[in-house]
């Protein structure tokens, strides 16, 4: 079973309840997806066994062979790839590489056999455990954005024959759709805030477009029954709620997953879990 | 010398649009006997990249010289890979006529 732990606003606790959930169960795989900011490391503490680099091609232009017909740029979606015919002056070809999406179209077309793939790396793949937890956690590289592509790498390492722990990036875009995409059941978090529930709804609607099923946690609960109130208005699981506690604030501080030390929260992780196990056999 | 300006409209009484690559229009006019034409900017609403589609439009046009609001990081490196100069800073409360006039005075 793959559970994606997503939440639409960032900071509502993601990180928190991903590794939480993964030290409660047994036969776990905790993979981080949030390659922009990984962070489940910093309190699962895991041991590196094998770091793998992930590239994507990039096109080069050889332009002694150019002839600037502009077909690359023609087949080119994201106008990644420019061509500035020779009109009163030289011609020229700029290529753009954050708007490449590396499909290759140009390399493929180009009449002249002008451009070549080169791979370049965009981020790296980690592989270890933390014990028994196997731990695989994406890092994109600094300057890079190429998130989703890093993200769907990184999502080739999931073990089925293990419970699959997804920790997702926050947003609704696209680095979120692709984590949480596949996934037998999205566990959206928030916090009783109007932001959290704000973002929130954002996240419902898009999980609702990607048909999958989900559920809602509620974390650093109050008395306020503002996330409450929006689930049973529009008919959506609320799994349960983790209140807000000083206490855990402070190990979270200290990087110390909260489970470790508040043993009564292992038995609401394992509840919480077969509840999930229940929604998901329930047909949507 | 013919130079291109971001455009709200399709003469040379029409505001100057202070963006570049979303700009509807651009009026491309010959400094040497004012004749204009103009040009209704394809990339305007385009997802991406929308910079070096206009670059590209006026690049095919033959242009020498673009006076804009302000280019985005993809225009200006669009604008300097198709070897045309560009005048950034213009107010949109300025017509497309003035700002050629401007231009005209200061760079003589």
């Amino acid at each position: 079973m793959i559970i994606s732990i997503a939440s639409g606003k960032g900071g509502t606790g993601k990180t928190t309840v991903a590794v939480n959930i993964a030290l409660s169960l047994k036969n776990v795989q905790l993979i981080d997806c949030d390659v922009e900011e990984p962070n489940d490391a910093i309190f699962l503490k895991p041991q590196i066994e094998k770091t793998e680099s992930v590239s994507l091609p990039l096109p080069e232009v050889d332009l002694n062979k150019c002839d600037y017909c502009g077909i690359c740029a023609d087949v080119c979606a994201f106008k990644a790839i420019n061509v500035f015919k020779p009109i009163s002056k030289e011609g020229n070809v700029l290529f753009l590489p954050h708007l490449c999406h590396n499909c290759g179209a140009c390399a493929m077309y180009c009449p002249k056999k002008a451009i070549s793939e080169k791979q370049k790396q965009i981020g790296i793949i980690e592989i270890g455990r933390s014990g028994s937890i196997e731990y695989v956690c994406g890092k994109l590289d600094i300057g890079e954005i190429k998130s989703p592509q890093l993200i769907r790498e990184v999502k080739k390492k999931i073990n089925k024959n293990k419970t699959v722990i997804l920790d997702c990036p926050p947003g609704t875009s696209c680095p979120m759709m692709n984590a949480v995409k596949g996934s037998d059941f999205c566990l959206l978090v928030t916090e009783p805030t109007p932001f959290g529930l704000h973002d929130l709804n954002l996240a419902v609607e898009t999980v609702k477009k990607m048909r999958l099923k989900f559920g809602v946690l509620v974390n650093r609960a109050t008395d306020s029954r503002i996330i409450d109130d929006y689930c049973e208005k529009m008919n959506i699981v609320l799994l349960g709620s983790i209140p807000f506690d000083k206490e855990i604030a402070k190990l979270y501080s200290k990087g110390d997953a909260f489970l470790l030390t508040k043993d009564k929260y292992k038995s609401f992780f394992i509840e919480l879990i077969e509840k999930i196990k229940v929604h998901c056999a329930v047909k949507l | 010398m013919k130079i291109a300006i971001s455009s709200m409209g399709e003469t040379l009484e029409s505001a100057v649009s202070e963006k570049f690559g979303r700009a509807p229009y651009f009026i491309i006019v010959n400094t040497e006997n004012m004749e204009f034409v103009s040009i209704k900017n394809s990339a305007e609403s385009m997802q991406g990249g929308a910079g070096p589609e206009a670059v590209r439009q006026l690049s095919a046009h033959g242009v020498n010289a673009v006076l804009t609001g302000s280019l985005g990081p993809n225009a200006k490196s669009a604008i300097e890979a198709a070897k045309i100069k560009a005048v950034v800073g213009l107010s949109g409360t300025k017509t497309v006529k003035q700002a050629i006039e401007e231009y005209k005075t200061v760079s003589k």
